[in-house]
């Protein structure tokens, strides 16, 4: 890629004037605004369009959302402006972030995403060594902690029942224990379908393309129904572990195909360079090809972590408790009816923090590790 | 291949083939034993039983007494229906907003990318279900519908196109019609003595329009009569706001996709084509967006994959597609699970493989021959 | 002599005899329910609820339970383990109740299910008490001048599909020589919010939930709810097929809250009718006289604790439903002309 020179607008339809020498700070802001806003006709004229569509909807967008609505009081008769009801938010955040985890034990649940965000940051971070031993705490440790905290019974602390889980923090977790699961899976078949062994090559690739095909609502449908008739007579698996199976083996496949993409950027010579210096093929694929391949597709593989954490939201339709669940609860409420608005407008600004955050990292990644290949720093 | 499996690997595969196939054993006698215990049969014979109830929206005819076999067409065609409009729509609103991404203009560029990561960032269900809510308050009620010219008229039941009732014996004009509008693409690019037809193929379509219109009887319009309006071929606001809610979601990604193909592409094609002389929108119809197709196209594969299945979410809005339908009422009348489920599984792999066939033809047709 | 020692020896065999026959009617309440023993080594009872309705089925602000349903899950627990919170409550959607009875993950699913033929042969469930009896009602907005379900012609319906509403519309449809057009809903907020907007003229739903709904409505003065019932909606418990004995004491238990109400017995005042109780009705009731509980394989106390726990069936009516504004019509006492009766105990 050749170097910009400096002056020229990045895109298409970039300026072909000759940039003079403009002197001066001021001077140059001015001319990069007449070039960017008013290069042309049809750029004046999509500059105008865009402004005035701006002027119609953020003025009373903005009033809705901030400057008519109130936050304050503890009912609904505080909410007499014309603006958005946030006290009915307020009022009832608890019940999203945690559903209904006993308000004496929340802290526990904070706890836990706490040490989530402790036993991320060495994993995600670029310069950790000894990356996998972090990876090994984060699927063991973390989830025997885990487990102790949220569940209870031991060590003091009080038991609370998986059916009083719900809200936010139910779609972390099982966010969180669905990638867990999937990703063992997925670069396990992401090897299978590059195998030479023809059995397992075609077991895997009418693994990924079965479970590629089927919506992600009818996975949770086959998990909710059908599983209980597969399983024999007296054998029962709760609820919200059969839909987490299904989603495991679900996101399997995608992290597969993922992998699979990175599996192909590891340049035949590292495979051939060690099988020649005598390792079996597990140590192979084990200590010379999925480092480099995690390494280059881990951006892609947070995008599949924001994509599963958006599409938790679908457990609600079999039933369980999560953030969608809260909010439509809350809004039964006969002290809080009418909100649904506000209701849905805050679980999207929820979601989009988070996924925004880690999506943002997941391209800032990208850029880290492409690069080498445009040499610019 | 650098090595041979060793020959433990070649036998462990059969052994792993042979635990599968246990296992499928071991699933299959659960089920029918577990079938048995119910007094419940294994039969697809319920497709044949009448369904007695109601689907709202149908693209071809449907009353109580119809089977469920009938229920499972009327289901299908309306999936096929969204999703064939949400792949349209979501790759034209892509492609503008990918090209906007690229744009001179500083103001454009950050208006589509806070599109782009507001849209990618929030999950879809909300989406579509804000949509619905968001759709249906705007509209007003049937009393007061807005009225369009050509006696359209849209209110909170759905859009009214008036109907036009063909003669009895001329219905084959309206058939020839369509097959005329269809048939024009393909003529524009046939080769008559060397030479592109081109835009002369357009006077197929007004063809079409005069034998449509030679064959009308009447026009129906819609008006209020009682509850709802009768007359007119109704559009109704779940299938809009199911559209735009898949369309609006799949074409924040696509513009991110159209968006790296053309960054993909090398700098020396932009700056030939501003050598000799084309200027922006030539320089990106002609030269940059058919190279960056050949990129885009696998991608855009997956993406619409992705569009088939989230019509899936109809579900929760009232439309009744084949997730609706199938595996709602028709799962809980029938009391069917595992045929259900299997037909409806079937039926989302083949509509993916058809689909992944048709992008398949498509790449190999404009991809590039190396040697 | 000899005749006297055989006399002897015939009156000891037969004494003996007698006393072991004796002991082992005596003892012989010995009940076999796998369900029960399964619920009593667990120490809970599971129940199958609706994820949230009004009057049937919620959870209040602290996330406690609160309903008829729920009332009935309590005294069934209260009966069964001698504490009504004993409780394990699983949501189910409408599309998964049947489902989840069936594969045995609940002990029991009182979820405002309507007793049908087709449930009890092709589901393998039996019934438990029948604790509304309702039908299904239409609720439209007053400002639509509409009295009757007949002058519903070419209107458009929201109702929630997976349920006997779909077909019911229909039939009633062609018996009547009207259309009613349907939109399906999946889960019933959409539904609210899409009769709310008007995109549909109206809401249908069994008695009980459509006062429910109406009570979610922004401004429920606004709905009318329809004099006519256009099917048969007796909403009960149901069991699994197979355990009789279980199946009996669900259906008991609810008899025993509607005989607490026959008897004039209340929550509040179960203490003292017990201390001086000397109706023998009353008395056979909680448990002073007679072996009712023995025989249905819970102890004598279970119908005091029933009442001590829940109160009787008027007052959890009143408790749930009076709030909604529905008037008890069908699920009056018979003694009042309704349909609730408890049968004889004796």
């Amino acid at each position: 890629m050749t170097v910009q020179p400096e002056g020229y607008a990045p895109g298409i339809g970039y300026d072909d004037r000759a940039p003079d020498r403009i002197e001066g700070a001021i001077p140059r802001a001015i001319d990069w605004l007449r070039r960017s806003f008013f290069g042309s006709l049809g750029n004046t004229a999509l500059t105008l369009a865009v402004l005035g569509f701006l002027f119609l909807v953020l003025p009373p967008l903005i009033r809705w959302m901030v400057t008519d609505a109130t936050i304050s009081g503890t009912t609904k008769a505080a909410c007499a402006g014309d603006g958005a009801c946030w006290t009915f938010i307020r009022m009832r955040l608890p019940l999203f972030f945690y559903g209904h985890y006993p308000p004496e034990q929340v802290w526990r649940v904070d706890l836990t995403g706490v040490l989530l965000a402790a036993f991320s940051v060495p994993v995600l971070r670029d310069g950790t060594r000894r990356r996998g031993f972090w990876v090994l705490m984060l699927l063991t440790a973390f989830p025997a902690l885990a487990g102790i905290l949220l569940v209870g019974g031991v060590l003091g602390l009080p038991f609370v029942d998986t059916t009083q889980w719900g809200g936010l923090m139910l779609d972390v977790l099982v966010a969180f224990v669905v990638v867990a699961g999937s990703l063992p899976l997925g670069i396990l078949l992401a090897l299978g379908r590059r195998s030479e062994l023809i059995v397992v090559k075609t077991l895997s690739i009418c693994f990924i393309e079965l479970w590629r095909a089927v919506p992600l609502l009818a996975v949770l449908i086959i998990s909710a129904l059908m599983i209980p008739l597969f399983l024999p007579e007296g054998v029962h698996i709760d609820r919200l572990i059969r839909a987490l199976v299904g989603l495991i083996l679900f996101n399997a496949a995608y992290m597969a195909e993922t992998v699979r993409g990175g599996l192909q950027g590891v340049s035949m010579g590292q495979e051939e360079a060690a099988y020649s210096v005598g390792m079996p093929w597990w140590q192979v694929q084990v200590f010379v090809v999925l480092p480099q391949a995690l390494r280059h597709v881990m951006p892609g593989i947070v995008n599949n972590v924001v994509d599963l954490f958006k599409d938790t939201t679908l457990i609600t339709i079999i039933g369980l408790f999560d953030v969608l669940g809260a909010i439509n609860q809350a809004l039964k409420d006969p002290a809080w009816l009418g909100f649904a608005r506000e209701g849905y407008v805050f679980t999207m600004v929820m979601f989009f923090v988070c996924c925004f955050a880690m999506s943002t990292y997941a391209r800032r990644m990208e850029r880290r590790l492409n690069r080498h290949k445009t040499g610019r720093k | 291949m650098i090595r041979q499996p060793s020959r433990r690997a070649k036998i462990g595969q059969w052994l792993l083939l042979l635990a599968i196939v246990a296992g499928g054993w071991l699933i299959v006698e659960n089920v029918s034993e577990n079938l048995a215990r119910k007094n419940l049969h294994f039969g697809f014979g319920f497709l044949e039983q009448q369904s007695h109830f109601d689907i709202p929206f149908h693209l071809i005819s449907w009353t109580v007494f119809n089977t469920y076999g009938r229920a499972l067409l009327v289901s299908l065609l309306n999936t096929v229906l969204v999703s064939a409009l949400a792949i349209v729509t979501a790759s034209l609103l892509g492609l503008l907003v990918g090209v906007m991404r690229l744009s001179v203009n500083w103001l454009v560029r950050n208006i589509a990318l806070c599109y782009i990561e507001f849209v990618r960032n929030t999950p879809q269900l909300v989406q579509i279900i804000f949509w619905y809510v968001g759709v249906l308050q705007a509209l007003p009620s049937p009393r007061q519908s807005i009225v369009f010219p050509g006696g359209i008229l849209l209110n909170i039941r759905g859009l009214y196109i008036p109907d036009a009732v063909m003669n009895p014996g001329l219905e084959w004009l309206s058939w020839l019609a369509l097959a005329l509008v269809v048939a024009t693409p393909f003529v524009w690019r046939l080769r008559v003595r060397g030479e592109r037809i081109g835009s002369k193929a357009l006077l197929l379509p007004l063809l079409a329009v005069a034998c449509f219109a030679a064959g009308v009887d009447q026009v129906v319009y819609p008006e209020l009569k009682g509850f709802n309006l009768a007359g007119g071929t109704q559009v109704p606001p779940e299938l809009v706001a199911l559209w735009m809610g898949i369309a609006i979601y799949a074409s924040a990604f696509i513009a991110e996709i159209v968006r790296g193909s053309i960054e993909a592409i090398p700098k020396g094609q932009h700056e030939a084509a501003l050598s000799i002389g084309l200027h922006s929108w030539q320089r990106l119809a002609l030269v940059i967006l058919p190279q960056a197709l050949r990129i885009m196209v696998p991608q855009m594969t997956s993406q619409y994959l992705n569009i088939i299945k989230s019509s899936s979410l109809g579900a929760a809005i009232a439309y009744p597609e084949v997730f609706a339908i199938f595996t709602g009422t028709v799962l809980n009348q029938a009391n069917k699970e595992i045929e259900t489920i299997l037909i409806v599984v079937a039926i989302f792999v083949t509509l993916n493989l058809l689909t992944s066939m048709m992008m398949n033809w498509y790449n190999r047709r404009v991809a590039l021959v190396e040697r | 002599m000899r005749s006297l020692l055989k006399l002897v020896a015939c009156c000891a065999v037969v004494a003996g005899m007698v006393g072991f026959v004796g002991e082992s009617v005596a003892q012989n309440y010995d009940v076999k329910s796998p369900t029960m023993d399964a619920i009593k080594k667990r120490g809970e009872l599971i129940c199958g609820v609706d994820t949230g309705i009004p009057g049937f089925a919620y959870q209040d602000a602290s996330g406690k339970w609160q309903g008829l349903d729920i009332a009935y899950c309590r005294a069934i627990a209260a009966a069964l383990l001698g504490n009504p919170d004993k409780v394990k409550y699983i949501g189910t959607t409408s599309k998964v109740r049947f489902s989840v009875l069936q594969s045995g993950e609940i002990d029991v699913l009182i979820r405002d299910s309507t007793q049908t033929l087709t449930r009890n042969t092709e589901l393998g469930l039996a019934f438990g008490g029948l604790n509304f009896f309702t039908g299904q009602a239409f609720m439209v907005k007053r400002s639509l001048n509409v009295a009757h379900v007949k002058e519903l012609n070419g209107a458009t319906i929201c109702v929630l599909t997976g349920t006997t509403l779909e077909l019911n519309i229909a039939d009633y449809g062609r018996a009547n020589n009207i259309k009613i057009n349907t939109l399906l809903f999946e889960r019933p907020e959409e539904a609210f919010a899409a009769a709310e907007a008007g995109r549909c003229d109206g809401y249908t739903d069994d008695g009980g939930s459509v006062a429910a709904a109406r009570s979610a409505m922004k401004s429920p003065k606004d709905w009318l709810i329809l004099p006519e019932l256009i099917s048969r909606e007796f909403l009960g418990a149901y069991t699994r097929q197979g355990d009789d004995r279980w199946t009996i004491l669900v259906r008991w238990v609810h008899h025993a809250m509607l005989e607490a109400e026959v008897l004039g017995i209340t929550q509040a005042n179960v203490d003292d009718i017990k201390k001086s109780a000397t109706n023998p009705e009353v008395r056979g009731f909680l448990g002073l006289e007679e072996n009712f509980g023995k025989k249905l394989g819970v102890d004598n106390e279970w119908a005091y604790r029933i009442v001590k726990a829940v109160g009787n069936y008027g007052e959890n009516y009143d408790k749930y439903f009076g709030p909604l504004e529905l008037p008890r019509g069908w699920n009056e006492l018979y003694t009042k002309g309704g349909l609730q009766y408890p049968l004889p105990w004796r």
